[in-house]
């Protein structure tokens, strides 16, 4: 039966035909791309994969959970040797291989996000190139290198090369993974601990700074409305 | 009365709210706790603050550290879900991807909305921010002035609870004595930044923030925002009873399990089912508004999302409140022999003017906030401090070069993240790692400060949105197609926030030789990247030139009502969802006293 409120050519409704696809496809589970969603057209990708639009929020989740890890052992290996070199052990903190930093660079590089993707690719040529250079000069790989020889290949790839120099690469991998390593670290427990970070738990009431640091630079004049 | 579904939903309801966010929350608030009986629909899931917030989880315990993703762009733990801007199966198209011609269009889909992960700031407009046209000859008058929404900023503010204080600054309205909450006491950076600011003429006071520096005065309140009505004051004490103080920590983008912070989840809709007048509908994709042959609402028709099988309910009034750009989209959907070109449309303007904030930052590293003694900066999970356009004399004189001014919001201290995103950068270009790189993150931990600049955006001919007449969504509902353009005002008014801040920092001590270009251009935000798009069905004196009337009534059908931020006639720098909550509640008004009177 027509619409008699209906004027004009009636715009495309949804059929018993979709509408079974469609619940066919959401039941499939979050890690499916909803094929429905891909054929419309939009300005934005997909989320279709990963954890979705409406992951368990309060759930723990640890690497690996989400999406498989992707790194070979001898990878893995290697990239705990390297996170150990960028955050060693000292007296205030493990390192970061020891807060389970390596778990984090793996499940990032393996993670189904474009932006993830395109470090994927740097992290992995980069850890070729440290493998290749490792066993050229030491003739063995990286995590198996002394830790003189470790720091050495690390020194030479550490700062800016020149655009177009052979280390180039090498050293935009090494920037990179120094970020990741800090970004894994610096949101463990241990690593808020090292920083001082004392937030995150209730407060009765919330006091500002101390009056100590606000006098120090001169603040005093200004607390208080 | 509760959460229904298509087969329950069937009564004869006095009104249908298509929406559960600021103004659908607001507006269901006010229509049930005075004795309407309404049916909200919403189009995502249903939503439990209370279970579903990830409360003092740290950020190893998310998947990438709770980096955003495109399928939750705020990251793991935001309170945001089925959302973003982009929402699988509901596509929306741009007219032109050139460089800032685009739109991104946010959406939640689940109950409350986006209220669940805002930034919670919230400003009244001011007296000028109505009559922006009066001023200085661009965009439009609302057809209301501040004295018409003050009594309504009044309720709004006292019933969800905000903190601030009155400091009697141009255009930044003052709230009656007693209705603000105190504010948090400011952070070492904000202290600074004040000190500095004043050197520059920049004034720096307490922010307004929807959030409880102390518990709500259940006693008062339920009797100055109901007189007379013993039945919501006894609903309203004990709900507001059920909402703590906050207890200074965790991010309020996450939402808040105590109730301490604003959500249309947390204050508006317990109290309105405590009525027994409010059902909701989840999972309900609305689709149009339906008419009948005088072109009268009768309903709305909407896709149950969970069988993707349609469905109508019907209703003496319809109130839009899906958000600015999801209203307009309906009434456009809407056509019918009456209305062929779409409900409330019979000026061609449904769509069109619509007006996101303009968005620009810029920051740095302050030496002399290095090495700060530990201490929970966390606070009220947000600005404690903020700065009100400062330069109207200026403006009016013609000297900036851009009509409209803007706002500063702060980002500085010892935060929880604040642990690697500085870092992750290197502070000044570092290229540290080893026992040194440990060092330097302790020392730096903190000291970043950021500023952001949110700014008043014209309504212009090229900023609209219509359905594009080739896409659907996977319910077959036509989608929308935006077309977007900044004027000179906005990207210069960017490059002043960017000049300004860029002293700021200096004058703070930051050491950093980077300075931002003289294009403002490059550095805007894209158009709806700072989730706060009104318009589309703006409210104005005369039919002709206007979607709504000055009580968000839509001019073609009486019984229709825009409650969200599609009205808007402006947009000033002013964060829209106080004001939207504000609109609503006096939509509401009207319509109670329309249907008592029989006139709806």
């Amino acid at each position: 039966m027509s619409d008699p409120l209906r004027g004009g050519g009636p715009p495309a409704r949804i059929d018993r035909r979709l509408a079974i696809k469609w619940i066919l496809a959401a039941g499939a589970g979050a890690l499916l791309v909803d094929p429905l969603s891909l054929t419309a057209a939009g300005p934005a990708a997909v989320p279709g994969t990963g954890y979705g639009t409406d992951p368990a929020m309060t759930r723990p989740n640890r690497p690996g959970d989400c999406w498989p890890l992707t790194l070979s052992e001898a990878e893995r290996r290697d990239v705990a040797a390297l996170c150990d070199v960028i955050l060693p052990a000292d007296d205030r903190s493990p390192s970061a291989s020891q807060v389970g930093v390596p778990d984090f660079i793996d499940e990032w590089i393996s993670a189904p996000y474009p932006s993830q993707a395109k470090d994927r690719k740097a992290i992995t040529e980069g850890l070729d190139w440290l493998r290749g250079a490792s066993r050229a000069r030491f003739g063995a790989a990286f995590a198996d290198a002394t830790a003189a020889e470790r720091l050495a290949l690390c020194e030479e790839i550490a700062h800016e090369a020149p655009t177009g120099s052979e280390l180039e690469v090498a050293s935009r991998f090494f920037r990179r993974f120094r970020n990741l390593t800090s970004a894994g670290f610096y949101t463990t427990p241990v690593g808020m601990k090292d920083l001082g970070y004392v937030g995150n738990v209730p407060l009765a009431t919330f006091d500002g700074p101390p009056a100590d640091l606000v006098a120090k630079l001169g603040l005093t004049g200004e607390v208080g409305w | 009365m509760a959460f229904v579904d298509p087969d329950t939903a069937k009564g004869r309801y006095d009104v249908i709210v298509v929406g559960s966010g600021a103004a659908g929350g607001q507006a269901a608030y006010t229509l049930t706790m005075e004795g309407a009986r309404v049916l909200m629909l919403e189009a995502g899931r249903n939503y439990d603050s209370r279970t579903e917030t990830p409360m003092f989880k740290t950020l190893d315990q998310a998947p990438l550290r709770d980096s955003g993703t495109p399928g939750k762009p705020f990251g793991f733990f935001d309170a945001t879900i089925d959302g973003g801007w982009s929402v699988p199966g509901e596509p929306y198209t741009n007219a032109s991807t050139e460089r800032g011609r685009e739109f991104k269009w946010w959406r939640a889909r689940m109950l409350g909305g986006r209220t669940n992960h805002w930034g919670r700031i919230s400003l009244r407009n001011g007296p000028y921010d109505f009559k922006p046209r009066s001023r200085d000859g661009l965009g439009f008058d609302w057809p209301i002035s501040y004295g018409d929404l003050a009594p309504y900023y009044d309720r709004v503010e006292m019933l969800i609870g905000v903190y601030g204080t009155n400091e009697g600054l141009e255009n930044t309205p003052n709230s009656p004595q007693g209705v603000l909450l105190p504010p948090p006491k400011a952070r070492i950076g904000e202290l600074l930044a004040r000190q500095r600011g004043r050197g520059l003429g920049i004034p720096v006071i307490p922010a307004h923030r929807a959030v409880l520096s102390r518990a709500l005065d259940h006693k008062s309140v339920p009797a100055r925002l109901h007189p007379g009505n013993l039945k919501a004051q006894r609903i309203l004490a004990e709900d507001m009873q059920g909402r703590a103080a906050c207890f200074w920590a965790t991010p309020c983008g996450r939402g808040c399990a105590i109730r301490a912070n604003y959500q249309s989840t947390t204050v508006h809709i317990p109290p309105a089912l405590a009525t027994g007048n409010l059902d909701i509908l989840p999972n309900a994709m609305a689709r149009e508004v339906t008419v009948d042959a005088s072109g009268k609402a009768t309903g709305v028709s909407y896709i149950d999302k969970r069988t993707g099988f349609e469905h109508r309910v019907t209703g003496r009034v319809v109130v839009l409140a899906a958000g600015a750009c999801e209203s307009a989209r309906l009434l456009l959907n809407s056509k019918s022999t009456v209305f062929p070109a779409g409900l409330g449309n019979s000026s061609g303007l449904v769509g069109k003017y619509i007006m996101d904030t303009v968005g620009a930052s810029w920051g740095g590293q302050i030496p002399l906030l290095e090495s700060t003694p530990p201490h929970s900066e966390d606070g009220a999970g947000g600005d404690h401090c903020y700065t009100p356009w400062w330069l109207y004399k200026e403006q009016l004189a013609g000297k900036l070069g851009f009509a409209r001014g803007y706002h500063v919001e702060f980002t500085t201290g010892r935060q929880m993240w604040a642990g690697y995103s500085a870092m992750a950068e290197g502070a000044g270009g570092s290229t540290s790692y080893g026992l040194r790189l440990k060092e330097e993150a302790r020392r730096y931990h903190g000291s970043y400060v950021s500023f952001t600049g949110r700014g008043e955006m014209i309504p212009n001919e090229d900023s609209y949105c219509e359905i594009d007449p080739g896409v659907t969504d996977k319910w077959g509902i036509p989608v929308l197609r935006f077309n977007w353009k900044w004027s000179d005002h906005e990207t210069r008014q960017v490059a002043h926030m960017q000049r300004t801040f860029a002293d700021w920092i200096a004058a703070m001590g930051c050491t950093s030789a980077n300075r931002p270009g003289a294009d403002g251009s490059k550095a805007i935000e894209p158009g709806g990247s700072i989730i706060h798009e009104v318009g589309g069905a703006i409210m104005g004196a005369k039919a002709s030139a206007s979607v709504t009337n000055s009580w968000s009534q839509t001019w073609d059908a009486k019984n229709v009502f825009v409650a969200d931020g599609a009205v808007f006639a402006s947009n000033a720098d002013k964060n829209p969802t106080l004001t939207i909550m504000a609109l609503a509640w006096r939509t509401a008004d009207r319509i109670l006293g329309e249907l008592r009177r029989g006139n709806l």
